[in-house]
């Protein structure tokens, strides 16, 4: 059953077409991994669907509701879509518990004391139970990664999207969040990953999908992708990744 | 020379009484000032181009004209377009208001672009409103960031009360002129007005620089 469809969704930055005429639909459950040079719309695509870039043509459907369909609507699809930022964006003047409570608080609607519990649940979840009390100026970046990626999760959406969730991250620290993400895909979340950990995408991806200037040029399951690239810019593409 | 400090102790009551309306106009004024200026602020970094476009004439007006100017109009002009009488202390407060309004309006503008958008697109994806996004996240950042151009702002309002001597508010100069007026002691007069005038604005000064230190700049 697909919970996102793209049907012929374009995306234009005034004469520049960064997204053109993309179909895809996604299952639940599916990890995919989308990768792609720089500038071929990644994160277009991933922003798309959570209406943080409003399309501008086609359609695009996320949990049975239409990303046109207005505000209100919109705000739904961004309750069942979590994201992930390359650069964290944690509120900096909350603490790490505050910041994962926030969500379920101001958008949920749920007591002080329900998101404090669930706050502390996901923390521990992401190994980070100890640092509730810390701000995020006293984290390093795998541990804000992971603090971010729990107060996506604390919304308790049906998708999360990740955009280049360790780029930002010294090699050392990529595990810890790249550990987290695995467990994630685990347990059957539907997932989209714009990343270029080939490692990652070959354990975890459920699917391969390689972006070039605003098209899905290869689609596919991970493993074979990368081991057969069906084209030379996939294969060109690979050899600068590793 | 001769000098005569004795004076300022006689004339010390009708100093205070000044020093108190000019305190009076500087804090209604700015609060009048803060509330139209957040306002003023907030249409010009999250209006759409019609609510923006009003915000920056306005802000661009009074920018662009000197505050005597500006209360000479309040006071002298308004009356006659609109047939309503002013007296000079709401005049006087009035014109605060709308000038500090423009000036904070700039400061709170500058104090919420400056905060990254990826925090704001952080609430967004959420699924807060934009309204909620301004009050929990980017409104507690920006006040941080507020209070040292304000406190700036307050201490030149506060100053440009005595330019109210030109509509004739009892205010401090006022008082410090109509006392020289009568016993021409300018020396022992004006030092003392100086006086006040510093243990106005350093007040001022402590008070923010301790709400300063109380929160981190994040
Ligand atoms: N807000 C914007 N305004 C104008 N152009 C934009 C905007 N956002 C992205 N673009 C342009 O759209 C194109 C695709 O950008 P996008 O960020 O989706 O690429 P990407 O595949 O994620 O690249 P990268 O690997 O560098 O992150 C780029 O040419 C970019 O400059
Ligand atoms: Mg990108």
């Amino acid at each position: 059953m697909s919970i996102i469809e793209f049907r012929k969704t374009s995306k234009h930055f005034g004469d520049l077409k960064v997204l053109d005429e993309v179909d895809l639909d996604i299952d639940v459950g599916e990890v995919v991994v989308l990768i792609g040079p720089s500038g071929s719309g990644k994160s277009t695509l991933l922003r798309c669907i959570n209406g943080l870039e409003q399309i501008s043509g086609g359609d695009l459907v996320m949990d049975g509701i239409s990303v046109r369909a207005g505000k209100k609507q919109l705000r739904l699809i961004r309750q069942e879509a979590g994201m992930v930022f390359q650069q964290f964006n944690l509120f900096p003047q909350m603490t790490a518990l505050e910041n994962v409570a926030f969500g379920p608080r101001k958008v949920r609607g749920a007591s002080a004391a329900e998101a404090r519990k669930q706050a502390l649940a996901l923390l521990e979840k992401v190994g980070l139970r100890d640092k509730a009390g810390h701000y995020p100026a006293e984290l390093s970046g795998g541990q804000q990664q992971r603090v971010a990626i729990a107060r996506a999760l604390a919304v308790r959406p049906k998708v999360m999207l990740f955009d280049e969730p360790t780029s930002a991250l010294d090699p050392e620290l990529k595990q810890e969040v790249l550990t987290v993400m695995r467990q994630l895909a685990q347990e059957g979340m539907t997932m989209v990953v714009v990343t270029h950990e080939m490692a990652f995408a070959k354990q975890v991806g459920t699917r391969l999908i390689f972006m070039e200037h605003g098209k899905i040029s290869v689609d596919g399951n991970p493993r074979d992708v990368i081991e057969n690239p069906p084209s030379e810019r996939l294969k060109d593409f690979l050899q600068h990744v590793e | 020379m001769q000098t005569d400090w004795s004076v300022v102790l006689t004339f010390l009551p009708q100093l205070i009484a000044g020093a108190k309306i000019t305190v009076q106009i500087t804090v209604i004024g700015l609060l009048g000032g803060l509330i139209l200026g957040t306002v003023a602020g907030l249409m010009r970094a999250y209006g759409g181009r019609v609510l923006n476009a009003v915000a920056f004439a306005y802000v661009e007006l009074i920018r662009g004209t000197p505050i005597v100017v500006q209360v000479m109009f309040l006071y002298f002009a308004m009356p006659v377009l609109t047939g309503l009488r002013v007296d000079p202390m709401s005049a006087a407060v009035l014109a605060i208001i709308v000038n500090a309004g423009a000036y904070i309006a700039e400061i709170v503008r500058g104090a919420f672009l400056s905060i990254s958008k990826g925090l704001s697109e952080a609430g967004l994806a959420l699924g807060l409103p934009q309204w909620k996004v301004l009050v929990y996240i980017l409104g507690p950042l920006a006040f941080r960031r507020l209070i040292p151009p304000l406190g700036n702002q307050f201490i030149v309002s506060l100053k440009d009360t005595s330019l109210f001597i030109v509509i004739g508010v009892g205010e401090l100069t006022r008082t410090g002129q109509e006392i020289m007026a009568a016993n021409f002691r300018a020396v022992e007069i004006w030092t003392a007005v100086a006086i006040i005038y510093l243990v106005l604005t350093g007040t001022m000064s402590v008070a923010l620089r301790m709400i300063e230190k109380r929160m981190r700049i994040l």
